[in-house]
């Protein structure tokens, strides 16, 4: 069980966040002109990547708020933390 | 056969102290090239080239392994099989499959133990028992043999559940699949490895795939650790791994590769002689023929591939394990490790070819992979070997995702195990 | 007791305090501080237990947590007994009851044993290659297997005890506590670190605190004197928490790590009333400092597992620390010097000892010397090929080596003994250092793993670090905390040690015999009886990964988990496939490092903690009007009020037409509320739910219906716009949460612009639903201020009020089809205003339901339960609410979905009403549909959704889902049951009041 630093609450323990997968994945903003292959792409295709890893995340058991963490998926480490909206650190 | 198992070749080697025994499957070298490159050797994978040897009479096959044959999930299930699926689609593919596992100690000559113990699924709320009366509707219009138990043919049949009905959440009511069971799971992926040897499939271990190469929109090969290989048709059996694999090959699936734990209990002589899964509380328990409690228990909800879950997940399944099994809080928790699973949206597995030419997955089992094994071998074999489905896993495509004709176990049942 | 056996008084041995117990049946002494196997030793029984699949005889081989043979089934008692118990770790108590498992009719007549004369038919797999035939006879076979397998007993009633969580934050956690624990715990706590040092034994010191040799010494004291100070003194350090009889089971990432404190088992059975038995600790620490020491490795030759074969090391300590002989006449057989040191405590204690056999040749130390001074006859170069004795060691042969060890040359010599004490050397306990992700490297000199890269922040210290002798312990401790714990000095520098420790050692895996090895039985794993021809055997077979030989042989899969056997698995492997040691990896070290009582991972979350009950605020007068209960989600919620002699369907059948006669009254405060508010709310609520929002009226209701990305029903419920900016969302009961979830998670990244605030306010209101031809007269009785006129107050439209002084919401809304009002209140008014209702209600004879009822009164109306007669594959157009689906919007949630290649198909099941010919007949919910039953394979067309009888039109109603359905109105189609075919007919869904003239009246 991983520590989670909320950028809001700070470190708290994994059992009271719920994660929410790949993230700066965007909502298509005219859906309907989509193809449905791109709109599959969107619904269901993920890299799952085995490595660094870009997720969301939301402090279910705190402030409820979703934020992005940058997690190594191979051995669950997590290297950054930052808020929706905010842009992914570069340098892992 | 070249060394047939029997008890007659066991008295026999007795007496030479069995220092005569073969080797179960050889341990080659990679050749330059094969027909069929079968990543991954897990049963399924195994299973695969077993089948493509044997009934598509194709020869040149290797299996690359990054490990050691069953070393991933075929080795750390819980080794339930069952075939009672709502949809016909998926009824299909594991009736298939069960029907396979019903002769395949003779048919490998290698005893899988494959234990026709009974599956119980439990209802714990009125929905679950809708949920459960409409699987065995089904079950039964589709030939599979599954009943419905009130809670007091629950009790009978397993004494040992708590069916009281002052506990949280009560057992309402079950289903019953008396062809459904257990395995042993190691002996599934080396009696496929054995099979597929003496048939001139290349195992080759310790051989981990780093690149795909494609010509245009057809695979030309693979990078190995051991160098390349040369191939025309590669089948991808990778499990938790598998878009791993399909990034090399610049593809991206719809999948996720989550973590999931399970768990044994010190072995003590027989205590329950089923196998009991409840949904609703999620605890699954059968007792080993070692005589251990196996227990499995959930994923949890991020991706990872470290094998390794949080301990809320086990400590939640043995919560509702003592719930419905009270005369186990004394029993003591042995061993516990983790897999990693690729789940589909819609919990069901893709059978598959891909849109590069070539290329195949079989993938996407999610929890429940294990009890498909030898009806997934088949199938996949015969869509590679035919570049076209089998009708039986016609409905597995990747192009469920685009049309959305998935076949949603999940919706079906919380949780599809 | 035999006064013989236990020499000579030891201070960790209370014999003043004489405690009986019972093994087997028979009755025996022991004094307080004794283990079952040190009582068990000092009364001569060895022959303990009998091995897994051979059934042969074994006896205690350990004195720790490592123990692979002596296991015991514990109590008679059924709810407290408890299966495979080490004797070794158990302290004896009075009335301790334990006894052999494994064996039939007993353990020294074991029915069993006869596997023992057929193990040249068992071989490692057996069962791999045969019970193959015939098929049907698999069954058969198992069932054998079964039987004979296991090892105790599974209690068969429920656990009395208790057991509970502790969570732990700390600084610095020590796990062990030997010397090296004890120092690193000073260094820590005396440096402000709030630190925890645990330890699994009932005592600290390690082997240390039982040390009583001139041969070592620490600042010219004995050493065990020196370490006996230590321990006074760190026991005072204020922010030092110590914990024994404590065993860290999991180490996991992030420096988590789960351990179990015993804090009963110890204990006289009637002083253990009322007290926790075990408690899981859930430890945080920013560092650890793992100090677990190392197990001594036994010998690996023939017959090696006999009753009287113990480590070496545990014979030391059976002498020094219980004060007991384990035999009479000793011989050691060693590879290394810590035998000697057996040797000479055994001497001090006056206990006999022969003769020590030493597989080196040239060997020279100082306490070497000391034991031929005693002359202890020691025989150099030589190996043990043989045991004899069935229950209990009396014979040993041995040989002399070859100069490579490879082969055994000359004549053999017979020694007797009743004793044989085997030290193969020593294997850092590094568990817990793999569990938690470190990476192991091998040292080549002594055979060993040790840690190498650290997945943490912690570090592995003394002998578990492979820091064997004293004086590298005491000497690198100091300097590891320092770079550890950042610190300039600790207490320990230059401290001046006296070890006599010479490490040399003779690493033969598996010792060479006269015999072929395919006629030998030299056990690696002792509990499940895998020998090393086993290993050869799957080597041979092909079997080459260390995981796959594990598997195969089952080495490593006992109760110990391999903590004795494993490192000789790997050697035999390497030497006999010919590949480097370093090279072939080792296998997983799974948690936890020992077996871990179910009860203590559950702790209180049993029975009625298992999960939180959710009450409503009326819950207590359900109750007093003899509800009956049906779970939904984690809320109970009333399912029908049978009255005396009435079972459930008289009930529902009487509440269903109350209801719709005159008046009927229903808890609705378990359906999730959300309070939306915000300048955005109304264009919030437009991308959220399928139909338009914008044009809702302040005080008006709207029915909405929210799909999930990929179109297919997700949750539904009515909305009221209460202002410009603020709207109340209902939910379904079971949906409350996922529905905020999801509505927060779309608001906060992907519509991060829109103003709008939500709050779960589901618990903070009752709501009593109150429905009939007369409910507005009972209504208008308890919000006698409001206007309920049918103008004012029509349906669908919502207006706040006043109970006395308390704010309330009136919402006209139905779900029954019925007129129909609901009154929120402030929760803890809500029994208050039911009971008025109930009052109000007397002469309208308001009758109370419950869900049962208030589905089948939606049902008459055709209106879904999300969950019921929707799956997560039904679109809101499959269910014909076409209506409710905006053309006009640009986009929605689950919209784009609902125009693909399959959710546009004509022919996708469809929800339908259906009429069974016999109007009597229900039909059984989750009924499977087909249109022709002679077809093969059957083809399912859907399945009953909802189905009852209704009163109120005195017929069968269902609900279903057919593929085609909405085309097939009148059609006739089969629901084919186990035993008979019921004939329904496709039916508009809606039964009852299409015009909806009831919600009017």
């Amino acid at each position: 069980m991983f520590v989670i630093n909320c950028p809001y609450c700070g470190e708290r323990e994994q059992s009271e966040f719920k994660a929410g997968g790949e993230a700066h994945i965007v909502r298509p903003k005219q859906p309907t002109e989509l193809s449905d292959d791109q709109w599959a792409e969107y619904l269901f295709m993920r890299k799952n990547i085995k490595g660094i890893q870009f997720e969301r995340w939301v402090h279910t058991h705190g402030c409820r708020k979703w934020f992005n963490v940058v997690r190594d998926t191979s051995n669950d480490e997590i290297t950054a933390v930052y808020k929706m909206g905010e842009k992914p650190p570069t340098n892992k | 056969m070249k060394n047939k198992y029997s008890i007659f070749s066991l008295v026999k080697n007795a007496f030479s102290y069995h220092e005569n025994w073969e080797k179960a499957w050889k341990d080659p070298e990679p050749k330059k090239e094969y027909e069929i490159v079968i990543i991954g050797g897990g049963g399924h994978g195994l299973a695969t080239a077993y089948y493509l040897a044997k009934k598509h009479n194709l020869k040149n096959i290797a299996v690359v392994e990054k490990g050691w044959i069953g070393g991933g999930n075929t080795g750390r299930n819980t080794t339930i099989i069952r075939s009672n699926y709502l949809w016909d689609a998926s009824a299909g593919l594991y009736d298939h499959a069960l029907k396979i596992w019903e002769g395949l100690s003779q048919e490998l000559n290698y005893n899988v133990m494959f234990s026709q113990r009974g599956v119980m699924n439990l209802a714990h709320n009125l929905q679950d028992v809708r949920d459960l009366k409409r699987r065995t509707h089904a079950n039964r219009l589709n030939g599979i043999d599954a009943v419905y138990l009130n809670t007091e043919q629950v009790k009978k049949f397993c004494p040992i559940i708590n069916t009281s009905p002052d506990i949280r959440y009560p057992v309402l009511g079950g289903t019953l699949q008396r062809r459904a069971g257990t395995a042993r799971h190691d002996a599934v992926a080396w009696g496929y490895a054995r099979g597929a040897d003496e048939m001139g499939v290349d195992i080759i271990q310790n051989c981990e795939v780093k690149g795909i190469k494609r010509n245009g929109n057809s695979v030309e090969g693979i990078e190995t650790t051991k160098g390349f290989i040369k191939t025309k048709k590669i089948g991808v059996v990778a499990a938790g791994h598998s878009s791993v694999i399909a990034n090399m090959a610049g593809l991206r699936l719809p999948l996720e590769s989550k973590p999931l734990q399970a768990l044994v209990s010190e072995p003590v002589k027989p205590i329950i002689d089923t196998v009991v899964m409840s949904n609703a509380v999620h605890a699954y328990v059968s007792q080993s023929d070692k005589g251990e409690l196996v227990i499995g228990a959930g994923t949890d909800d991020y991706i990872s591939y470290s094998q390794k879950g949080s301990h809320d997940i086990v400590e939640g399944t043995l919560n509702a394990i003592l719930e419905l099994y009270p005369i186990f809080s004394r029993m003591r928790m042995l061993r516990q490790w983790g897999g990693i699973v690729d789940i589909c949206p819609d919990a069901s597995p893709i059978i598959s070819k891909t849109s590069i030419k070539g290329l195949y997955f079989n993938c996407g089992w999610g929890t429940g992979g294990f009890k498909a094994t030898p009806g997934s071998g088949d199938l996949f074999a015969h869509t590679i070997a035919n570049d076209e489905p089998h009708k039986l896993n016609a409905a597995f495509n990747l192009n469920r995702f685009v049309s959305g004709d998935l076949v949603d176990e999940h919706g079906a049942a919380a949780v599809a195990h | 007791m035999t006064k013989k056996l236990r020499v000579k008084t030891s201070k960790f041995i209370d014999e003043t305090y004489k405690i009986s117990f019972k093994f087997n049946g028979k009755t025996y002494y022991g004094y307080k501080g004794d283990t079952l196997a040190s009582a068990l030793l000092a009364n001569n029984v060895h022959l303990v237990g009998r091995s897994f699949k051979y059934h042969r005889p074994r006896g205690i081989m350990t004195a720790g947590s490592e123990e692979p043979n002596a296991i015991v089934q514990l109590h008679k008692n059924t709810s407290r007994t408890e299966p495979n118990v080490r004797a070794t770790e158990i302290e004896i108590y009075e009335g301790l009851e334990a006894s052999s498992q494994n064996c039939w009719p007993s353990v020294n007549f074991d029915i069993g044993g006869i596997n023992n004369f057929l193990s040249p038919l068992l071989p490692a797999g057996f069962y791999y290659k045969t019970f193959m035939w015939p098929a049907s006879f698999w069954e058969k076979y198992e069932y054998f297997i079964r039987k004979s397998a296991g090892l105790g007993k599974s209690p068969t009633e429920p656990d009395p005890d208790i057991y509970e969580h502790k969570y732990i934050h700390c600084d610095v956690l020590i796990v062990g506590a030997g010397i090296s624990g004890i120092m690193a715990a000073k260094i820590a706590a005396k440096n402000g670190f709030k630190t925890l040092l645990v330890d699994e034994k009932s005592y600290l010191g390690g082997s240390t605190i039982y040390q009583n040799s001139e041969h070592f010494k620490i600042n010219n004291q004995i050493s065990s004197s020196w370490l006996d100070k230590e321990i006074s003194e760190i026991k005072k350090i204020k922010n030092l928490k110590i914990k024994t009889r404590t065993s860290v089971a999991a180490y996991h990432g992030y420096n988590f790590l789960l351990a179990r404190e015993n804090l009963t088992d110890h204990l006289p059975l009637e002083q253990r009333k009322n007290k926790i038995r075990q408690r899981l600790l859930k430890i945080r620490a920013k560092k650890v400092i793992t100090a677990t020491g190392s197990l001594e490795r036994p010998l690996i030759f023939d017959n090696n597992d006999r009753p009287g074969i113990l480590l070496s090391s545990a014979v030391e300590k059976y002498a020094n620390f219980f004060g007991v002989a384990c035999g009479e006449k000793n011989v050691l057989f060693t590879n290394n010097d810590s035998a000697y040191e057996t040797a000479i405590s055994l001497f001090q204690k006056g206990i006999n000892i022969e003769t020590i056999i030493d597989n080196r040749e040239e060997i020279d130390s100082r306490l070497i010397k000391e034991a031929e001074k005693n002359n202890i006859k020691i025989y150099k170069g030589y190996t043990v090929v043989d045991t004899s004795g069935y229950k209990r060691i009396n014979k040993i042969s041995i040989m002399q080596l070859s100069k490579d060890g490879q082969k055994v040359v000359g004549s053999k010599i017979s020694i007797t003994c009743d004793c044989l004490g085997v030290s193969g050397g020593w294997t850092p306990a590094v568990h817990l250092f793999t569990q938690s992700g470190g990476k192991l490297k091998f040292r080549d000199e002594d055979q060993v793993f040790i840690p190498n890269i650290y997945s943490s922040d912690q570090i592995s210290i003394g002998s578990c670090n492979g820091d064997f002798t004293l004086d590298e312990i005491l000497l690198n401790i100091p300097n590891t905390l320092k770079e550890f714990l950042d610190l300039k000095k600790t207490d320990y520098e230059n401290l001046e040690v006296k070890s006599s420790f010479n490490k040399s050692k003779r690493n033969i895996w598996l010792l060479p015999s006269d015999k072929l090895v395919g006629k030998t039985k030299p056990f690696v794993d002792y509990q499940n009886d895998a020998t090393a021809k086993d290993i050869k055997l799957a080597l041979r077979e092909g079997f080459r990964s260390i995981e796959h030989v594990k598997r195969y042989t089952t080495t490593g899969m006992g109760t110990d988990q391999g903590k004795l056997g494993n490192m000789h698995a790997l050697g035999i492997i390497s030497e006999t496939a010919g590949s480097k040691m370093g090279e072939l990896g080792t296998t997983t070290f799974r948690p936890p490092y020992t077996p871990l009582t179910f009860g203590t991972i559950v702790g209180r979350n049993v029975g009625e903690y298992f999960d939180v009950f959710r009450k409503t605020p009326i819950h207590d007068w359900h109750v007093k009007n003899k509800a009956e209960f049906e779970n939904v989600g984690q809320w109970k919620r009333a399912w029908y009020y049978p009255k005396d002699g009435e079972n459930m369907h008289d009930a529902v059948q009487r509440e269903s037409k109350a209801a719709r006669d005159s008046a009927g009254i229903l808890d609705a405060s378990t359906l999730g509320k959300i309070d939306i508010q915000g300048s955005d709310a109304s264009e919030f609520l437009n991308r959220v739910y399928t139909n338009a929002w914008s044009k809702l009226a302040i005080g008006k209701c709207r029915y909405g219906l929210m799909l999930n990305e990929d179109g297919m029903v997700y949750d539904d419920g009515v909305t009221t716009r209460l202002g410009e900016n603020h709207y109340i969302m209902t939910t379904t009961t079971g949906g409350a949460a996922t529905v905020l979830g999801k509505l927060e998670d779309y608001l906060q990244t992907e519509w991060p612009e829109l103003d709008v605030y939500l709050t779960s306010v589901t618990d903070h209101y009752a709501t009593v639903s109150v429905c009939g031809p007369n409910s507005k007269k009972i209504v208008s009785q308890i919000v006698p201020d409001l206007d309920f006129s049918d103008e004012n107050f029509p349906h669908m439209s919502f207006k706040n009020a006043k109970i006395g002084k308390i704010k309330c919401r009136v919402m006209r809304i139905s779900f029954t089809g019925e007129q129909s009002y609901e009154i929120n209140i402030q929760a803890n008014y809500g029994k208050s205003v039911w009971e008025k209702c109930m009052e109000a209600g007397k002469e309208f004879n308001i009758t109370p339901y419950g869900t049962e009822t208030m589905h089948l009164l939606r049902a008459e109306k055709g209106f879904i339960i999300v969950g019921q007669d929707t799956d997560a594959t039904m679109t809101p157009i499959d269910l014909q609410m076409d209506w409710i689906v905006s053309k006009k919007k640009f986009d929605f949630i689950g919209k784009r979905s609902l125009y693909r290649s399959d959710t546009i198909r004509e022919d996708r099941k469809q929800l339908v009403g259906l009429l069974t010919e016999n109007p009597d007949e229900v039909l059984e919910e989750g009924a499977q549909i087909v249109a022709d039953i002679k077809k093969s394979p059957v083809e399912m067309l859907g399945h009953v959704t909802s189905s009852y009888y209704s009163p109120n039109l005195k017929k069968s109603i269902a609900l279903g889902v057919v593929r085609g359905g909405k085309k097939m109105m009148g059609q006739k189609l089969i629901i084919p049951m186990e035993n008979k075919e019921i004939n329904v007919t496709v039916a508009d869904p809606v039964f009852l009041d299409r015009e909806n003239k009831k919600l009017n009246a």
